[in-house]
């Protein structure tokens, strides 16, 4: 046989593919979007405190946080994963048993909210001063400006990259094999493992590959999309944006004169 | 305009405000009165402490040393969040909240300040929005309005909390030659209606028209204040009639 259908066989075998998609759609996924919706959930809740603290005027707050965030962004995932998945274990098992995905959930949210801490900091700290000026000089406390005017127009300045995050996670989520999973904890990736070590083929395994991209490649149009929507308000006003003197002449009834751009 | 905006305006005094930032003595014992429906415009040369100033009165930024009162009672010991819903302020760069249309700026302090449900929060907008002339933007967002709009967005939000004083730093100057005017004609009706009003600007043709008081502030004191017709025409101080020589 020639080296290249060699390789077309070694990846592309639809038979080892057919055989693997039922258990890949009715456990893999499944668990691999618990994994990833759960970790991102708890993440980015984490990781918007961390932020909120990353900013804070007090330094009990400000340390603690870039301590965890140096930390958690800086070792492995897989040493992380292991070090709570397996360190906790005990703990684990006296509160919810032997599963393993709780603290696989936790560890990949610990990693995601340093991550995403940052993103959410950034966005938050580019938002002009002026706006919690304005907001403070209408009679908002801290808390409140921060909550509903600066947190909201800093995170959706950051929406790429949080996805980016999010993309991430959807992959590590993968990791959580290490810490043992029965057949009906698998998640994608494991399955299609399990496939190319038993059949000695890859193809199992390049569809564990289709199915992430399946899942991270529309996420990130879906929050362009969003993120379109966000910064110019909903299509309906839309028209506005490309015919601004029109809707400006038309629509501004009591307008002084000359008052129009 | 008349009725919506003022029934409750009140006298505002700042009595020997003092306030450094480290070495730089930004103001070095402010006084100035402004009576219950007067208009007082602060004029000066930049870096006089003009903004400063307006700052500290609504606690903005806290002075150091002295007393701001409202209706004559001292507020310094007031709840600054408390107090900010009684004191309007407008900006020079508008401060609008661009993630939000303009009817939701000016909804949003009423819904969770004034506690109004949202179809009498909406009214109320709706009907200052008017009152400055935009109402058919209601829907867009700040940024696909003229800065002149966005000002007078800017206006009706403070007014909608209905406020007992005004403050206005520099209103028009960022605003296009053009866009001037509308602005204006806004916060000339505003002191025509009987808010109390403090005004820094630049603008000396509103300061000569519309003010009650003009106050000359340079290097962090008022150095004169009296009626327009003193200050523009019989100005006793070389240092405001050098600024005024400047800017006439």
């Amino acid at each position: 046989m020639d080296p290249l259908s060699t390789l077309w066989e070694t990846f592309f075998d639809a038979d080892a593919m057919r055989e693997a998609l039922p258990e890949m759609l009715t456990v893999g996924l499944p668990n691999t979007l618990i994994l990833a919706v759960s970790a991102a959930l708890l993440g980015t809740v984490f990781g918007l405190l961390l932020a909120v603290a990353g900013i804070s005027r007090s330094r009990w707050l400000r340390w603690p946080a870039r301590v965890y965030t140096d930390v958690f962004r800086g070792l492995p995932a897989a040493a992380t994963i292991l070090l709570i998945g397996v360190g906790l274990a005990p703990l684990g098992m006296r509160v919810w048993g032997p599963d393993p995905y709780p603290l696989g959930i936790l560890a990949l949210s610990l990693i995601a909210a340093a991550y995403i801490g940052e993103i959410f900091r950034s966005g938050i700290q580019s938002v002009e001063a002026t706006q919690l000026e304005g907001a403070r000089a209408l009679g908002f406390s801290w808390a409140d400006a921060m909550r509903l005017v600066i947190i909201p127009q800093g995170i959706r300045r950051v929406l790429p990259a949080w996805v980016n995050q999010l993309i991430a996670l959807i992959k590590d989520s993968s990791l959580v094999y290490f810490l043992g999973l029965v057949a009906s904890q698998r998640e994608l990736f494991r399955i299609g493992q399990d496939y190319a070590a038993t059949t000695g083929n890859e193809s199992a395994l390049l569809l564990a590959g289709l199915f992430y991209l399946a899942l991270t490649v529309p996420l990130t149009h879906v929050v362009n999309a969003i993120d379109r929507r966000l910064r110019h308000g909903r299509p309906a006003t839309a028209p506005d944006d490309e015919d601004e003197d029109v809707a400006l002449s038309g629509v501004t009834d009591g307008s002084t004169e000359g008052d129009r751009r | 305009m008349t009725t919506l905006a003022t029934t409750t305006s009140v006298s505002l005094e700042a009595r020997d405000v003092h306030l450094a930032f480290g070495p730089n003595r930004v103001l070095r014992g402010v006084d100035l009165t402004v009576p219950r429906g007067a208009t007082a415009c602060v004029i000066g040369p930049s870096g006089s402490g003009k903004s400063t100033l307006l700052r500290t009165l609504n606690r903005l930024i806290e002075p150091d040393r002295g007393d701001v009162l409202l209706d004559g009672r001292s507020v310094l010991r007031d709840d600054p969040d408390a107090l900010r819903q009684r004191v309007g302020m407008v900006f020079q760069q508008f401060n609008l909240f661009p993630h939000l249309s303009v009817l939701r700026n000016i909804t949003l302090a009423l819904r969770r300040l004034r506690k109004l449900g949202e179809d009498e929060a909406v009214a109320v907008a709706r009907a200052h929005l008017e009152l400055v002339g935009i109402a058919g933007r209601a829907d867009s967002r700040p940024a696909q309005l003229s800065g002149g709009q966005q000002q007078r967005v800017a206006i009706a939000r403070a007014l909608a909390l209905r406020p007992e004083v005004m403050l206005f730093d520099e209103a028009t100057s960022a605003l296009d030659p053009e866009l001037v005017k509308g602005v204006l004609g806004v916060m000339a009706d505003l002191s025509a209606a009987g808010m109390t009003m403090v005004v820094v600007t630049h603008e000396m043709g509103f300061a000569r028209h519309v003010a009650d008081t003009v106050a000359f502030m340079d290097r962090g004191v008022v150095l004169e204040a009296g009626p327009p017709e003193r200050i523009f025409e019989g100005a006793e101080h070389p240092r405001l009639r050098r600024f005024l020589a400047q800017v006439l």
